[in-house]
């Protein structure tokens, strides 16, 4: 009787903590919690990835940043800059899925091999393909996103056409109506009047790309790469999506601007240089460059 | 002869009691509402003027009238606006009831309007009149189920269409002018926004007692015990004491 009272007790004591910190738990997942997801699979062409056979890599290579728990609160999290990737929230720049949708599993498997330059995230192809893939099975089981939605269906990426000077110069003008330069700058710079301003999803300071320094982009540098960077936009970060406002014809001539912004060499800054193709002018008016 | 009167006495209660629950089940499909002004108790705080000269379009836009930042914006007798309302305890009918569409419009770098009040699944819509291009960007908290999304609307674009899963405030950016900060407010069931003066009426409610939740951006939450007769409209004023 006396212990039922206590029990009673402790359960109302209980509830009412549960009742007093709802963000608390929701905002955080814990070990019981993911428990429930042991199972989740990836699949990457022929190849079957299980969450459990992805533990014991992830334990050797991953936790010390992105944490135990999957959070991106690992023990060297306090020390980098960009900080890894909270993969609770599901939320993930290098997709080919349209923004506000999940990446495919193939995104996740291609960033871990591609690695993100000029951040801590190294390339991890020295892992074999099965090894990746049950990583990714792995990441998927830590957010709640995988249980309620499936990945988005990847953009179409029309054909590459050739590069041709008119197709560079049609870039500059798209580069112009939707306005990079507000972010990126005329020249790629990373200089344009918005770009000091600039916070990720969670409040931190964060730059715009800068086309100029010799950087590979984070989401990969083919020329499809850069497409569907500008395409799908880059979730958690102000990189907006341009799907609904660029045709596909233009994003090609868009994507052979910005090869002649970046300082690797190429046929299209080669180009550029013989049509003497000055940047773009801010202060136009809309259409006229 | 007195027991005899409290007998009486008391079945003529009970007549009258069930007269009157039989009575207001016979109506119940009428539907009542709140209506009422949101005040703020004390001198409104300063709004600082926006600066907005690193995009000559909007600052052009704000010549003659300058801008000021939102959070707080009240009008005749010291009347809320933004402020959105809606039945936080009680309610058991339909989450979404509005099929309006609401319009979010990017204007003059400035969000009109400033609060966009809606049902969890109901469809809004994201437009643009300026000629600068703006990104619309809203924030949720993941672990809600509501899944944030930033998309470009460049001078002239389509509008975009979305709805929300979940009830949730959800704060939304352009990241291209930081100065640009606007609400979505996802509620389950009727609800309303307060007018320019802090006047609102909620629409569409059935019989009941309900909890009325006050929500502003700046001074949170406060909530109130309404009770709605079959057609009627019940009042339900509030105050949010300026800090």
């Amino acid at each position: 009787m006396q212990r039922n009272t206590l029990r009673n007790w402790s359960l109302l004591l209980g509830a009412t903590v549960a009742l007093a910190f709802p963000v608390a738990s929701s905002a955080q997942l814990t070990k019981y919690d993911l428990e429930k997801t042991l199972n989740t699979e990836a699949h990457v062409g022929n190849l079957t990835g299980h969450a459990k056979d992805g533990a014991a890599d992830y334990r050797r290579y991953c936790v010390g940043c992105h944490g135990e728990l999957g959070d991106g609160n690992g023990e060297n999290a306090v020390w980098i800059d960009p900080k890894p990737r909270n993969f609770q929230l599901g939320v993930f720049k290098c997709r080919s899925t349209p923004t506000g949708t999940l990446p495919t599993d193939e995104d996740l498997f291609d960033s871990i091999a591609r690695g993100f330059d000029r951040s801590n995230m190294p390339q991890w192809s020295n892992l074999t393909k099965q090894e990746r893939v049950d990583l990714v099975a792995w990441i998927k089981h830590f957010s709640p996103r995988y249980i309620s939605d499936k990945a988005g269906t990847p953009i179409q990426i029309a054909p590459e056409p050739a590069v041709t000077p008119e197709r560079i110069k049609a870039g500059r003008d798209v580069f112009a109506r939707v306005q990079c330069w507000k972010c990126h700058g005329v020249l790629g710079q990373a200089d344009g009047p918005s770009a000091s301003t600039l916070t990720d999803d969670l409040g931190r300071v964060i730059l715009p790309f800068n086309f100029h320094e010799g950087a590979r982009p984070k989401c990969g540098d083919t020329d499809q790469d850069i497409y569907r960077i500008f395409m799908t936009g880059l979730d958690g970060t102000p990189m907006p999506s341009y799907a609904d406002n660029i045709k596909p014809d233009e994003a090609w001539d868009l994507v052979f601007y910005l090869r002649t912004l970046m300082s690797q060499k190429s046929k299209e800054k080669d180009m550029a240089k013989t049509l003497g193709l000055k940047p773009v002018d801010p202060n136009a008016p809309a259409g006229q460059q | 002869m007195s027991k005899r009167f409290t007998a009486v006495l008391s079945m003529v209660v009970l007549v009258c009691c069930a007269a009157l629950i039989l009575g207001q089940r016979v109506n119940a499909a009428g539907e009542g509402k709140i209506t009422g002004t949101v005040k703020l108790d004390g001198a409104a705080p300063h709004m600082k003027g926006i600066d907005m000269s690193k995009d000559p379009y909007c600052s052009k836009a704000h010549a003659s009238d300058p801008a000021h930042m939102e959070q707080v914006v009240t009008g005749a007798g010291g009347g809320l606006a933004n402020v959105v309302l809606y039945l936080s305890e009680g309610y058991s009918g339909s989450p979404t009831v509005s099929t309006a569409i609401p319009v979010f419009d990017q204007k003059n770098c400035m969000y009109t309007p400033h609060v966009l009040a809606m049902d969890v699944s109901q469809t809004f819509k994201v437009v643009t009149s300026d000629q600068t291009t703006h990104n619309i960007h809203p924030n949720p908290n993941p672990m809600t189920g509501n899944v944030g999304w930033n998309q470009s609307q460049p001078p002239g674009a389509a509008p975009v269409e979305k709805s929300w899963k979940a009830p949730e405030v959800i704060p939304v950016k352009c990241n291209i002018h930081p100065w640009m900060n606007g609400w979505f407010v996802v509620v389950k069931g009727p609800y309303a926004t307060t007018d320019a003066d802090g006047k609102y009426t909620i629409n569409n409610v059935p019989p009941g007692s309900y909890t009325v939740t006050a929500w502003q951006e700046t001074y949170d939450k406060t909530t109130q015990k309404v009770t709605v007769a079959a057609g009627a409209s019940a009042t339900a004023d509030f105050t949010f004491k300026a800090k």
